[in-house]
């Protein structure tokens, strides 16, 4: 397909779909799927077959609409009016929606329409998540009836590889994977590093408890994806691409099925693989499915994995821009990274750069859970408040409780608590917090959380998800949750609260990679901001919270504890 | 190879380039504890031990290139502190029974910890529970006294070209394995050649008969053969 | 601070005792031979196992513990030691690391007493004799510093009489029992 084509193939779909009464768009993401909305769909096309619409109506498994927690959602188009979007839906209301959009004269199904200017959605800037929720990830006609691929036929035709590199630079993204950094200069690097074989990689390795941003971009908006693959490949001077997801997720394969068929039709096309759009750039993708190790989202580790070695990192220098796959120059950026690609090629990098903050631009997506009462994937502008987040487009506290603290970053973040609230979320802020951005994992903690149990919770993530090769992180994980399950179970002292806070010192420190180094965050963090709930766990043997159990005593205490608890073991009456 | 300047110590030294910083602090005198370092394999960076502060900032010196100008301190009271950690760390992970080791007075795990000064352990004792191997004819495998150092590993796959062992699980719950997890004694791969036994810091590894404080390990036959290929000392 | 009470008049008030170990430590004190003349020239044993003492004495100046913290009778002896002892000094390696006798950690305390006392030979029954005159054990063995804080360690099992002679007179001294590189090693 070269570029005439493509503009014929996108004003065709465009026509077809202006000509329809109205489209339905049925959420087919994880939340939604397991909220039902497979039931949902399937009584939608039946409903839309009754009224003798098929001609008139599509039905599509669309992306994710971001209300996750108030799945199924179905999402209704209706020439150039603004989007409807109904909320809980069953397959009875699913009937009656399509009842109503066939006749006005139907059921009255505004009960679970979300208000056009809710602010759930009004208060988002949905640029990477542009589409999704819009389109059938397995469309590749609608997609491109969306404006798809015009960005890499542009820069195929229009633009030096230099060029492109020095866009992204302009437009100021930083790398969407946590760490923030600079996403042109590493292309730069990548680019100038000699060597005729070079690599693209995503990390799709996603796995900080409660985020899914960037499994739900890969299931949402594939074609994205691939287009900043192409993109990358092309200004860096690579011809292959690796998109590496995380094993385990539930449905994986089915999911990674659909992924490959997504990019063998996007090669059909003749937008991927050997002459791209009949160019002299070719680009080939392919999927390297992970263990489910954790410890894969850091990159050494992720590209041993691809090369079907264990995955333990190694240190660095040499960077993967150096020395990556099969020791050839690779660029290795996020999902989300790449799904901001397009955006800036089609609007420009000033257009991107006047998003955002000084230091952070563009958007950021989140994955925000926890006890809020709306749910979801959010995209916001970077800079915009934690209590824009939460009270806005959360919804605020669920069941009238107290907010506590934000956790975010995952098990390498930390918590920001209430009086923190109006600082803005970009990548410095955070991090003065003694939090990070992360890769977008958002979970809301309020006044029934424990920050103790919090921290103890993570650690134990931490020691599960640790590689094992270096000895801080193997060995220091295990013992700094021992302190914690100390603290939370009554038998720590005060002592063994200094021991915990010299450990986190020394694994941050002393261990070989971003995990181990990020593993006491969630620690350091709770007690920068809670350390009263810590003390009242040790002196006082409480939990403020009342999540903590504490049915054990300090070993001093064991001589008189543990007699009694032998005699009442046995049955026998204590003695006063 | 040029000639490099760097400050270790407050002193201004020198070494050659693509030499690592471990070479370099050797070279000039200064004791830098390690475990997983071994001369004549490839590195591993995983015992932390070597860590040293370059300019300001902890890395280990195993797998640090020295560099022109680069300020190395190697024993900070934090670095020493650090030492002392890790190491109490490592005897808390398995079951360290000095006292009815066969490598009691032999074991660098053990000698290192008395030259670090690491006295007595702050940490819970984890005392897993962990099996021992001893189907091999010659050798036994003992994972109460491993610490994942990998030079086994390592001397396997690179020396004696086998790749008999391997590592199994992740962080805490991490073992070495023979092959496919079988037993020693079973293993096809395994040429019995005792590179590993011989390389093994600790009493994991060791011979089939040895009691309390026998064994006894050399390793200075790795330079040896690496050395011997390398200049093809070996026509007879 | 000891050699000034020296000087007062009375003899440095030392204890040692016995938690769960062997007594092999004590029996490498006795192989200090002739030099135990020269300990008590300095030095009253006013507690120890080997001086039938059945109370923990006060205002002790230095107390040797060998063994480690296995069950709730070493626990409060433990706590007596270290309310009257100016300077704890953990006596060899089960003292020091638990040693042979945290080797049992690894199971749990019902399984240890069963295979102990209930699978055995004997097999005694459950709820008998020995489950009411046995001290309750421990979930786990503890070095004695985890329990109690310690002042000065003497690693080895047994400590050689080099090594307790270099520790104990340098308490007896005054000075810190700092030993040199080649006796700190465990085992």
């Amino acid at each position: 397909m070269n570029r005439s084509e493509l503009f014929n193939m996108a004003q065709v779909e465009q026509e077809r779909q202006a000509k329809l009464r109205f489209r339905i768009l049925s959420c087919a993401s994880t939340p939604c799927l397991s909220a039902g909305s497979q039931d949902v769909f399937n009584a939608l096309q039946t409903a839309v077959t009754e009224h003798g619409l098929n001609a008139e109506v599509d039905v599509v498994a669309s992306g994710c609409n971001g209300l996750c927690s108030h799945g199924p959602v179905v999402r209704i188009q209706t020439g150039d009016a603004p989007d409807d979007i109904y909320e809980f839906v069953t397959p009875e209301i699913a009937r009656q929606i399509v009842a109503r959009y066939a006749d006005e004269n139907g059921a009255d199904v505004s009960e679970h329409l979300i208000p056009a200017d809710a602010p759930f959605f009004a208060k988002q800037q949905r640029i990477v998540l542009g589409n999704s929720g819009r389109i059938d990830q397995e469309d590749i006609e609608g997609y491109i009836a969306r404006g798809g691929y015009t960005a890499l036929a542009h820069v195929l035709r229009e633009m030096a590889p230099e060029q492109v590199c020095d866009a992204i630079n302009q437009s100021g993204l930083r790398g969407r994977g946590g760490a923030g950094y600079p996403t042109g200069l590493k292309w730069q690097l990548v680019r100038k590093a000699p060597s005729n074989k070079k690599y693209v990689v995503v990390n799709c390795d996603e796995g900080d408890p409660g985020a899914y941003m960037d499994r739900t971009i890969l299931e949402s908006d594939p074609h994205r994806l691939l287009e900043g693959m192409a993109i990358a490949g092309y200004a860096v001077g690579a011809d292959q691409g690796y998109i590496f997801v995380r094993g385990g997720y539930p449905g994986a394969e089915k999911r990674l099925n659909q992924l490959e068929r997504v990019i063998r039709m996007a090669e059909k096309h003749g937008l991927l693989g050997g002459r791209v759009m009949d160019s002299n750039f070719s680009f080939r993708i392919d999927i390297r499915l992970g263990a489910g190790a954790f410890v894969c989202g850091e990159e050494t580790a992720l590209m041993l994995s691809i090369m079907g070695k264990r995955a333990q990192p190694v240190p660095r220098p040499p960077y993967p821009a150096q020395r990556g796959l099969w020791g050839a120059p690779t660029l290795l950026n996020n999902v989300e990274t790449f799904a901001n690609i397009v955006p800036i090629i089609l609007n420009g990098a000033d257009w991107y750069a006047n998003i955002g903050t000084e230091k952070s631009k563009g958007t950021k997506v989140f994955a925000l859970a926890g006890k809020v009462v709306n749910g979801g994937l959010i995209e916001v502008p970077m800079g915009m408040t934690l209590r824009e987040i939460i009270y806005d487009i959360g919804g605020g506290i669920r069941d009238g409780h107290e907010f506590k603290a934000a956790q975010t970053g995952g098990p390498s973040g930390g918590c920001i608590p209430a009086q923190h609230l109006d600082s803005p979320v970009d990548y410095e802020s955070m991090k003065a917090l003694g939090s990070i951005m992360g890769s977008g994992g958002l979970i809301v903690l309020d006044d029934t959380s424990c920050m103790v149990d919090v921290a103890r919770f993570f650690m134990e993530f931490c020691v599960d998800e640790s590689c094992g090769k270096c000895v801080p992180c193997r060995v220091g994980t295990m013992q700094m949750l021992r302190q914690l399950e100390k603290i939370c179970n009554g038998s720590a002292t005060m002592q063994d609260l200094e021991i915990l806070e010299e450990l986190c010192e020394m694994v941050r420190e002393t261990s070989l990679c971003g995990l181990g180094q990020s593993a006491p965050n969630p620690v350091l963090s709770t007690l920068r901001h809670f350390r009263d709930e810590y003390e009242a766990h040790i002196l006082e043997r409480r939990c403020p919270a009342g999540v903590c159990k504490m049915d054990q005593v300090p070993v001093m205490e064991l001589a008189e504890e543990l007699p009694r608890r032998m005699r009442s073991a046995s049955g026998q009456k204590e003695v006063a | 190879m040029s000639v490099i300047t760097l400050t270790l110590n407050g002193e201004m030294i020198s070494g050659l380039t693509g030499q690592t910083l471990l070479e370099v602090i050797r070279e000039h005198g200064v004791e830098l504890p390690t475990l997983c370092h071994l001369e004549g394999i490839s590195e591993r960076g995983g015992c932390r031990l070597c860590m040293v502060e370059v300019n300001g900032r902890m890395t280990a010196a195993c797998v640090t290139k020295a560099n022109e100008g680069m300020h190395v301190n190697t024993h900070t009271e934090k670095l020493q502190n650090y030492r002392r950690m890790i190491l109490e760390l490592l005897f808390a992970e398995r079951n360290h029974v000095c006292a009815v080791c066969v490598m009691n007075g032999h074991c660098e795990l053990q000698s290192v910890a008395a030259a670090q000064g690491m006295d007595s352990v702050r940490y819970d004792y984890l005392s897993p529970e962990l099996p021992m191997d001893a189907s091999h004819k010659r050798f036994v495998l003992d994972h109460n006294r491993c610490i994942l150092c990998t030079r086994c590993l390592r001397v396997c796959d690179e020396v004696e070209g086998a790749h008999t062992w391997e590592l199994k699980g992740r962080g805490i719950h991490s073992m070495v394995i023979t092959d496919l997890n079988g037993p020693w004694g079973e293993s096809p791969s395994c040429t019995s050649c005792g590179k590993c036994v011989q390389v093994c810091p600790t009493g994991a590894l060791y011979d089939q008969g040895s009691t309390v404080a026998e064994m006894e390990k050399k390793h200075d036959f790795l330079p040896w053969i690496l050395g011997g290929r390398g200049k093809k000392e070996w026509n007879w | 601070m000891m050699a000034k009470k020296k000087e007062a008049n009375t003899k440095i008030r030392l204890a040692t005792a016995w938690l769960g170990g062997c007594s092999g430590c004590h029996m490498s004190f006795l192989d200090l031979d002739e030099q135990l003349l020269d300990l008590f020239a300095a030095a009253d044993l006013v507690y120890s196992p080997i001086a039938d003492i059945k109370e923990f004495p006060p205002n002790v100046d230095v107390t040797l513990v060998e063994g480690a913290v296995a069950n709730v009778d070493h626990l409060e002896l433990a706590q007596q030691i270290r309310a009257n002892s100016k300077i704890v000094v953990s006596f060899g390696d089960c003292a020091v690391t638990g040693n042979v006798t945290s080797l049992r950690n690894r199971l749990g305390v019902d399984d240890l007493l069963t295979a102990v006392y209930h699978e055995g030979p004997g097999n005694l029954p459950r709820g008998g004799e020995v489950d009411k005159v046995m001290p309750a054990l421990l979930p786990k063995v503890l070095p004695l510093h985890q329990v109690i804080p310690v002042d000065a360690t003497i690693p080895g099992c047994p400590p050689d009489p080099e090594r307790i002679w270099t520790a104990v007179s340098a308490l007896l001294a005054g000075k810190e029992a700092t030993l040199p590189e080649k006796m700190r090693m465990f085992g």
